[in-house]
């Protein structure tokens, strides 16, 4: 299997949106109950293009555009994913998912459950998620913590071409919903992924890069800043390992636990806002489990400031963890600054 | 003036000098959006906006026919709404516009989100048909107090397709709340065309199953938008319910920043940018062309005021930073 991390020596590259549009091609090629239901998905070819040509190859009876009714899209996910079909709902901007709470918490999460474990309802729903484009409070969320929280959902979030289409290929063969976070600046970041048709375990967190001095989990764009404040930690002799959980829900906690035995110390660092984010779930994993005992400083996380997204450029970067606050947090923690 | 025009505002009240007045405000909102695109393009500002030119008739026809103490209720695609209602500054929307602590949010919220509550400008709205339900709510405050006042929502046709829009427009009729439901159809909805997404002709047929008053006009002519809504305003104000009005008209630019348009012809486009709302009211008033131009250019000068004050304004302090979630 290829590395999916960072340079790749002359292989096929693909931007994060190429990759997931080369997932969802390839699938529904091959399997008819696929389709692809959202806002502006056809004609537009999505917000952020992942989409882009799709209308064009398979129609616009399964690359549909919908008005603008986020309850409806997920409602329309569900009915039919219960009754034998595949759909790839998407909500243009993570912020307007708040619309179809209802549908996806009380509904989706829950039928299979309360019908005795009768029924499935394997739907997908893609939604871009995070700040850093100036769309300010309301296009700016990130709020996977909210589906985390909801026995019955699963929730992805890939960091990286490769995994952005191993993972969407999982997760719409899944048996379950999946919201499928995705960001909106990484649409337009490169890495490997080859070629054929592939699927990526979820609940498979992976170590992305090693070390011994500290452990950092983070998840969406923040691994990839995670990577860059290790190479710029490196040149210090600080070696942090990182870890990204790519599926938030069910957590594959393991190779977290195994890591922070390793460094004796943790930090994690999401976009969302720190309250109630999905960081106190990965703290408490950590000191829940046998990794306690080797913990020797407090575990840290680094995330959103506890207000909304900002319009102003300046105040928008210092509302989220940026290269440079990653770099000074994990290098006190080392040096045991804290 | 030519005598037609003369006799046309006679017959509503309006004065020689409330028809130069309503065409300056188009043209500032003109100037506005137009210097709107030229900062974005160089890169001045971020994030996203939505322009409203050609739409301009629709906004200083319907503020016009309101009152400063009513309420106002914006949309995303909002400038041209928040120029034309009352005591607004273009150097403070400017300002907003490029992220500054002078601004109408203290350089917070941006182009979609732009309010100045203190002159019942309730602010403009990222969610499309985020300020429907809410229109309630302020309905509902001016029928407890027992003011005569409205307050008036806007959305567009992509908004009319919202649950919200059910559940708002139904609550007001039942409720005889004083609201005026303003939809301002372009034709789309982002890429959306109007007839992939209704299978109706007009929005306003659908004010019948709520039981209200629904109007469709050309939006692109200032005095039937205004017209409309100055019944509605009445009917308001006199107690009798909401009323659902359909401005017909047409976005010239994209729907955002980046909009390769796809779904229409420039055809189109040119077919629309005849029916422009500021040269068919200019038209109207009997303006020769040199006379129009100049107005317009008065209109782009004191933008430009806007952009130096703006310039000349502090960022937000990033001390700051946390302020303001909380009362
Ligand atoms: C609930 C919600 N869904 C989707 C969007 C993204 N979006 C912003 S404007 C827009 C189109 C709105 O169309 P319309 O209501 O007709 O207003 P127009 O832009 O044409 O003025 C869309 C899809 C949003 N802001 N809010
Ligand atoms: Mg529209």
């Amino acid at each position: 299997m290829p590395d999916q991390n960072g340079s790749t020596n002359g292989a096929r590259e693909l931007t994060y949106a190429e990759a997931l549009r080369e997932g969802l091609r390839q699938i529904m090629a091959q399997d008819e109950r696929v389709f692809i239901i959202g806002e502006d998905v056809g004609v537009y070819g999505g917000a952020f293009g992942v989409s882009a040509g799709l209308r064009d190859e398979f129609g616009a009876e399964r690359v549909i555009d919908t008005p603008i009714s986020e309850a409806g899209i997920a409602g329309a996910c569900i009915g039919s994913a219960l009754t034998g079909m595949r759909p790839v709902g998407e909500i243009q901007f993570m912020d307007f998912i708040t619309i179809s709470m209802e549908q996806l918490v009380l509904q989706a999460a829950k039928i299979r459950f309360m019908f005795g474990g009768k029924a499935t309802v394997p739907m997908v729903l893609r939604t871009p998620a995070g700040s850093g484009t100036g769309a300010a409070a309301q296009h700016s969320e990130s709020l996977e913590n909210w589906f985390v929280h909801v026995p019955g959902l699963k929730v992805v979030m890939p960091s990286n071409p490769y995994d952005a289409k191993g993972l969407l290929l999982s997760a719409i063969q899944d048996e379950n919903p999946v919201i499928f976070v995705e960001h909106k600046l990484l649409y337009r970041t490169k890495g490997h992924v080859p070629e054929e048709m592939y699927t990526i375990p979820l609940s498979e967190s992976k170590v992305v890069r090693e070390g011994q001095h500290l452990t950092v989990i983070a998840t969406s764009v923040m691994v990839r800043r995670a990577l860059e404040a290790a190479d710029i930690l490196a040149q210090e002799g600080i070696e942090i390992e990182i870890v990204d959980p790519r599926t938030l829900m069910p957590l594959d906690e393991k190779p977290i636990v195994e890591s922070v035995k390793k460094t004796g110390k943790a930090m994690v660092i999401h976009e969302a806002v720190k309250t109630g984010g999905y960081g106190g779930e990965i703290v408490s994993r950590i000191v829940e489990s046998d990794a306690f005992g080797y913990l020797e400083a407090p575990v840290r996380r680094l995330a959103g400031l506890d207000i909304p997204i900002p319009y102003n450029r300046t105040l928008e970067a210092h509302t989220v963890p940026q290269v440079q606050n990653i770099v000074d947090e994990a290098r006190k923690l080392v040096k045991g600054d804290y | 003036m030519q005598p037609v025009a003369v006799d046309e505002l006679q017959k509503r009240g309006l004065s020689a000098e409330n028809a130069h007045e309503m065409l300056m405000k188009m043209m500032l909102i003109r100037a506005f959006e137009e210097k709107a695109e030229e900062l974005f393009a160089m890169g001045r500002v971020h994030g996203t906006m939505h322009l409203s030119i050609g739409q301009e008739a629709s906004a200083v026809g319907l503020s016009t026919a309101l009152d400063s103490r009513d309420y106002l209720l914006n949309t995303h695609r909002g400038h041209g709404h928040c120029l034309a209602w009352y005591g607004s500054s273009p150097d403070l929307m400017m300002a907003e516009f490029m992220g500054k602590e002078t601004g109408y949010c203290r350089g917070r919220g941006g182009s979609m989100h732009i309010a100045n509550v203190d002159t019942n400008n309730l602010g403009a709205n990222g969610i499309v048909g985020g300020g429907l339900p809410i229109s309630v709510g302020v309905g509902l405050t001016i029928k407890l107090r027992k003011t005569d006042q409205v307050a008036a929502v806007i959305f567009g046709d992509g908004g009319a397709n919202t649950g919200a829009f059910h559940e708002a427009v139904n609550m007001a009729s039942i409720w005889n709340l004083p609201v005026i439901y303003f939809c301002e159809n372009n034709q789309y909805a982002m890429s959306m065309a109007f007839h992939r997404a209704f299978n109706i002709e007009h929005i306003s047929d659908r004010a019948v199953g709520y039981g209200i008053k629904g109007m469709t006009v050309d939006g692109n002519d200032l005095l039937q938008v205004y017209d409309a809504a100055v019944e509605a305003i009445a009917r308001a104000r006199a107690g009798e319910g909401p009323t659902l009005i359909e401005s017909v008209t047409y976005r010239w630019k994209g729907h955002s920043k980046s909009d390769k348009q796809a779904y229409r012809t420039r055809d189109e486009v040119k077919e629309w940018q005849d029916k422009d709302p500021i040269r068919r009211f200019a038209a109207f008033m009997g303006m020769t062309d040199a006379e129009r131009d100049a107005l317009q250019a008065q209109a782009h000068q004191r933008i430009e005021e806007a952009v130096t004050f703006s310039e000349n304004s502090p960022e937000p302090d990033v001390a700051a930073i946390l302020e303001g979630v909380y009362a």
